[in-house]
């Protein structure tokens, strides 16, 4: 339902502050983000005329657009987890392809490392939450860790994966984060270091976890028609596609080694009409490290089973054979909850040559996969800087 | 709020283990389970077996009847808690939380419980054993197999 001479484009982005705002509420975080992202775009609060963000309460993008003033004609809150922005920014393009809506500003904002402090995912946030059916597995004391630890153990029993091939990919996203004066972990770390750090649900360590951080980020989607009187060189929403296989009970995940990527991946690369091997560069949702390993072969940069070897020996690092999450990612520089947004924000600057030390010569196409829940979605955002 | 160590200072009483509430889905299952049975559903359209119950067949939408199951199974992977926050788990720590292949098909989250921790492998038989946690629900944990 695209209209002719509509094509979808990210006209400018911004993160918010990161990674301690004791002194900013949620709302502020997405005010900073959504004033330095349209600051970024050439455009103002009055041209917005659509607004996209989600957290943990019914009508939570109605009550933010309240807070900053937006009085929008287009608004979506779909909640899919950590991979809740790349659905929500895939939307944006349809509805202004469709030519529905012109400039939908999409915001995120998070204090949950003010509000919880470090005990999120290992029992100090849920307590109690299990809606409906989510019941089943939420008697047994299993943390947000945990399940995830069952897909490391279940992917190292399958393949062969070892501890040390997961701890490449902690070590590398700290590579990054030295080169990202904002991210909450920058000191170098070891495959050793991470092997070595405290068990937190075995097998995954301290160091094979995210950051827990407050933080926030934004973005603005609009047309390369409108575009092209703007500041920044537009990002070309090239594909995209989202999927889920379970909610919060992982014993009805069909495979714990294959992700909704399997999925969403390949339909998004095939509407982008890319292949894995056109890829210059990946934002990929690193809750933990085995979710890395498990997105690079779900989505085809490497075979079944094949993600151990290809995160070894640098193979994530810039210069690597897939450059990955090159701000440092949620295991190093920043994890607010729902990282999804870094991930957009850091695959366009990137794109427009804006990555500092950790620039990709020549990045012509980023892919932007989102996981969310307990592996339960996954959510893939094909871009270029060039029209498709 | 402060991060303090899996039960360090807690001079409170230990909290029994969560109950589930039924419903009109779930009655039958925690009901067997209080009375020391394990129950799957069975599909008497396409022959599928399935938990967590549902009203209709995952499959086939066609309808589902309790079958009484052997309480056999393997474990399909795990993982050793040893960090917990919320009460009465953090008491516990370290344990096994587990996904068990049941010998009737189903999957099932649970505590792997009557061993050591770094005893459980992937592909270990376990079998049920039962724990009431109120009137009118029980639990199935596992152990592993004579």
């Amino acid at each position: 339902m695209t209209r002719p001479g509509r094509r979808a484009v990210i006209a400018g982005v911004a993160t918010s502050d990161y990674p301690h705002l004791p002194h900013l509420s949620e709302h502020a975080v997405h005010g900073q983000a959504a004033d330095r992202a349209l600051a970024d775009a050439g455009l103002s609060f009055a041209e917005v005329d659509g607004f996209a963000t989600t957290g943990f309460f019914p009508m939570y993008a109605t009550g933010v657009a309240e807070y900053l003033g937006l009085h929008p004609i287009y608004f979506d809150e779909t909640n899919s987890g950590g991979s809740s922005f790349e659905v929500l920014v895939e939307h944006a393009a349809y509805a202004v392809e469709a030519g529905a809506v012109d400039v939908v500003l999409v915001t995120y904002g998070s204090i949950q490392l003010s509000q919880m402090g470090r005990r999120l995912g290992t029992g100090g946030g849920g307590g109690g939450f299990a809606p409906g059916p989510a019941i089943y597995d939420a008697l047994w004391g299993n943390t947000l860790v945990g399940n995830y630890a069952m897909a490391a153990r279940r992917h190292m029993h399958e393949f062969g994966t070892t501890p040390e091939q997961l701890a490449a990919v902690a070590v590398s996203m700290r590579r990054h984060a030295a080169s990202n004066p904002q991210a909450q972990e920058r000191q170098p770390i070891t495959v050793d270091d991470v092997v070595s750090s405290r068990l937190v649900a075995d097998p995954l360590h301290k160091l094979d976890c995210c950051v827990i951080s407050d933080g926030g980020g934004a973005c603005v989607v609009t047309t390369a028609e409108r575009a092209a009187d703007l500041p920044r060189d537009p990002v070309y929403v090239l594909g995209a596609a989202h999927a889920t296989t379970h909610h919060l009970n992982l014993s009805a995940m069909p495979s714990l080694t294959v992700s909704p990527a399997a999925q969403c991946g390949p339909v998004a690369f095939a509407r982008a009409g890319i292949t894995p091997a056109d890829v210059d560069v990946a934002q990929l949702y690193d809750s933990f490290t085995i979710t890395v390993v498990l997105t690079l072969e779900d989505l085809g940069f490497c075979g079944k089973g094949e993600g151990g070897a290809f995160v070894e020996d640098g193979g994530l690092e810039v210069g690597g054979r897939l450059p990955t999450n090159t701000d440092g990612g949620g295991l190093s520089a920043c994890h607010p909850g729902m990282r999804g947004m870094f991930l957009i924000v850091e695959a366009v600057r990137q794109l427009r040559g804006e990555g500092g030390a950790t620039q990709v010569p020549d990045a012509r196409i980023a892919v932007a996969h989102g996981t969310g829940g307990m592996l339960s979605t996954g959510a893939t955002l094909v871009l270029g800087r060039e029209a498709p | 709020m402060t991060d303090r160590a899996p039960g360090a200072g807690d001079e409170r009483p230990p909290k029994p283990r969560p109950a589930p509430t039924p419903d009109a889905d779930s009655a039958p299952y925690w009901a067997a389970a209080h009375d020391g049975r394990l129950v799957v559903q069975h599909c008497t359209d396409c022959g599928a077996n399935q938990l967590y119950p549902r009203d209709r067949c995952l499959v086939c939408r066609g309808p589902v009847e309790w079958l009484e199951a052997s309480g056999r199974g393997t474990v399909y992977s795990f993982t050793v808690i040893r960090q917990m926050y919320s009460r009465p788990f953090r008491d516990w720590v370290p344990y096994v939380v587990a996904l068990i292949d049941l010998e009737e098909g189903p999957r099932v989250m649970t505590n792997i419980v009557g061993c050591e921790p770094d005893v459980v492998r992937i592909g270990m038989a376990v079998q049920a054993q039962f724990e009431a946690v109120s009137d009118e629900a029980g639990i199935a944990l596992f152990s592993p197999a004579d």
